[in-house]
C-alpha cells in the first residue's frame, strides 16, 4: 500500500462557519443506576454513573429534536424558513424507513425549501451533521444549516450499557461567522474500521466488544483526532477555557482529557454523563451546550466525538461578543437537568418499551 | 384516520398553526377558513406562539382504541394567549399539582401510532411552562 500523502489535515471552509444558535433537550425521567444495580445485582457492586435520563411515553428523537431545534431558533433570531439542510444524527430513529428530518423540518417550519436527512455513525452521528453543515454553509450553498445529535439510547436489560444508556442531545444552527455565536476556527476527523460496538438491521439491542471498547477504540480515536487538530492550529490544552468529549461513562472522557493534558477544570462544565447517562449522538454535544450556558466571549472550547466503528470528529471553536445577550432566549442545559422526576425500574420498563403485552 | 388526513393537518397539528381574519384581526384555531366573529374568509396562516393556561382539565384512565399506550393522560382545554380554545393532552405532569389558571405552553410529542406497523402520529401537547434560561 501507498505512503498516505502529506495533506493539510484540518478542515476549514474559504468562507468562516459559526453556530448561529444552539439548543438542548434532556426529557425529565431520571432512573438511578443504583435501580439497576438492584434488579440485577442485588445492589452489589458499584456504578458507572449516578442516573440517567429517560424519554417519556410521548418521547422519541424526533419529539425531542423539535424541541431542541426551536430553542436553537430562539436563540439565532432567524426565521426557519432561512434552513436549507435539516440534518439528524442517532442511532434511534423512531422509523427504520422514514426520515426523522422531514417531520423536524415541518415541525419548525423550515419546509420545503431544504435538504433533510438522518445521519448514523452511531455516537458521532450527530457530530458528522454538524461537519456537513459546516461545509454546506462554508461553501456558500446555503447560508443557515441545522444540525442534530439526539438519541434515546438503547440498552438490553441487565447488560452494562442499561446503567449509562440515557435521552438527550442538542441542536445547532450553522451560518455566517460574521452572526455567529460561536466560531469553528477548525475541524478534523479521524475514522477506522474498529468493530467495537454494533447493532445488526432489525435487531432491538446492541452489542459490544467488552474491553475492545477502550484503548483501539475510544482512546485512540478521540487522542489522534484532538492531537492532529491542536497540531494544525499550533494549539495546546492551556489555550482552552473548555474541552469536551464523548461520554459513555464518567472515567473514559475523564482519563481521555488526563491523557491529552486537560485538567479536570476544563472539562467540568460539560460532563453531563454522571448526571444525564450517555446521549450517544447528542453526547459530546450536550456538554458543549452546558458550556456555551457559562462561557465568555473569547473562549476557546475542544469538542472531540466519539462514534463506534470507529471513527471521531475534533472542532476548535472560540466564543464570539454575541453569545452572551443571546443564550437567555431558550432555557438552559441545567434547567432541564434541574426538571428531574425520578421513576423506578418497572415505570423505567414500561416507558422503555421493555414490557411485552402481547 | 387514513394517512391523507393526517398529512393535511400536519402544520396545524405540528406546531400550531392557525389562521388569523384579515378584516377583524380574530386568531383562528383550528383554521376553518372562516371568521367566526365577522363571517368573512380568513385563510391567512397564523403561527400561535403556544402559550395558554388551563381552562379546565379531566384526568382519563380509560381511553379510545389507540390511545390506550399513554394512559393515564390529563385532558385540558387550554385558553390561548390569543384567544382560541384548545382541546389537547397535558403532558409532564404526573406528579404536578394542577389547577386552572395554570400557564402551559405548547410541545409537539407522540400522540398515538397506528399500531406496530402503522404511522406514528406527532402533535401539539402543553406542558407546565419552562422558564427560559
Ligand atoms: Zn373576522
Amino acid at each position: 500500500m501507498m505512503e498516505t500523502p502529506q495533506i493539510n489535515r484540518m478542515l476549514k471552509p474559504d468562507r468562516g462557519v459559526g453556530i448561529v444558535g444552539y439548543g438542548a433537550y434532556i426529557p425529565r425521567f431520571r432512573l438511578p443506576a443504583s435501580e439497576v444495580s438492584r434488579v440485577w445485582r442485588g445492589g452489589s457492586g458499584g456504578v458507572p454513573i449516578e442516573e440517567k435520563a429517560v424519554a417519556g411515553l410521548d418521547e422519541d428523537v424526533i419529539t425531542m429534536s423539535v424541541e431542541a431545534a426551536r430553542n436553537a431558533l430562539a436563540r439565532s433570531g432567524i426565521h426557519p424558513g432561512h434552513i436549507r439542510a435539516v440534518w439528524i444524527g442517532s442511532e434511534s430513529h423512531p422509523y427504520s424507513v422514514k426520515p426523522s428530518s422531514t417531520i423536524v423540518a415541518e415541525a419548525i417550519g423550515a419546509t420545503p425549501h431544504t435538504l433533510a436527512a438522518d445521519w448514523e455513525f452511531a455516537c458521532k452521528a450527530g457530530t458528522e451533521a454538524f461537519q456537513a453543515a459546516v461545509g454546506f454553509v462554508g461553501s456558500r450553498m446555503a447560508d443557515y444549516a441545522l444540525a442534530i445529535g439526539m438519541d434515546t439510547a438503547q440498552g438490553r436489560p441487565g447488560d452494562a450499557l442499561e446503567y449509562t444508556a440515557g435521552a438527550g442531545g442538542a441542536a445547532f444552527i450553522l451560518g455566517p461567522e460574521k452572526q455567529s455565536l460561536v466560531a469553528v476556527e477548525g475541524s478534523y476527523s479521524f475514522a477506522t474500521d474498529t468493530p467495537d460496538f454494533w447493532r445488526r438491521a432489525d435487531e432491538k439491542y446492541p452489542e459490544h466488544g467488552e474491553r475492545f471498547t477502550g484503548e483501539p477504540a475510544y482512546f485512540r480515536h478521540i487522542t489522534s483526532a484532538a492531537q492532529t487538530l491542536m497540531e494544525s492550529l499550533d494549539a495546546k490544552p492551556s489555550d482552552y477555557q473548555f474541552a469536551v468529549f464523548h461520554q459513555p461513562n464518567t472515567k473514559f472522557p475523564q482519563r481521555v482529557a488526563r491523557d491529552l493534558g486537560f485538567s479536570g477544570e476544563q472539562i467540568q462544565a460539560g460532563l453531563l454523563v454522571p448526571r444525564i447517562g450517555n446521549v450517544y449522538a447528542g453526547s459530546a454535544l450536550v456538554g458543549l451546550t452546558a458550556i456555551l450556558d457559562i462561557a465568555n466571549p473569547g473562549d476557546r472550547i475542544l469538542l472531540v466525538s466519539y462514534g463506534s466503528g470507529a471513527g471521531s470528529d475534533a472542532m476548535s471553536l472560540r466564543v464570539t461578543e454575541h453569545l452572551t445577550s443571546r443564550r437567555e432566549a431558550a432555557p438552559s442545559t441545567e434547567s432541564y437537568i434541574a426538571r428531574r422526576t425520578e421513576i423506578d425500574y418497572a415505570t423505567y420498563a414500561r416507558y422503555r418499551g421493555k414490557l411485552t403485552l402481547q | 384516520m387514513e394517512v391523507s388526513s393526517h398529512w393535511r393537518v400536519r402544520q396545524q397539528r405540528y406546531a400550531l398553526v392557525g389562521e388569523v381574519c384579515p378584516s377583524c384581526e380574530v386568531k383562528i384555531f383550528p383554521p376553518r377558513d372562516v371568521c367566526p366573529e365577522c363571517g368573512d374568509e380568513a385563510k391567512t396562516h397564523f403561527q400561535f406562539s403556544g402559550r395558554g393556561e388551563v381552562y379546565s382539565y379531566t384526568t382519563l384512565f380509560d381511553a379510545p382504541q389507540g390511545h390506550e399506550a399513554q394512559l393515564p393522560y390529563t385532558l385540558a382545554l387550554v385558553k390561548l394567549e390569543e384567544g382560541p380554545l384548545v382541546t389537547a393532552q397535558l403532558t409532564d405532569v404526573n406528579g404536578t399539582k394542577l389547577e386552572v389558571g395554570m400557564p402551559v405552553e405548547m410541545v409537539t410529542r407522540k400522540l398515538r401510532s397506528d399500531g406496530d406497523r402503522g404511522m406514528l402520529v406527532y402533535g401539539y401537547k402543553f406542558r407546565p411552562r419552562l422558564q427560559a434560561a
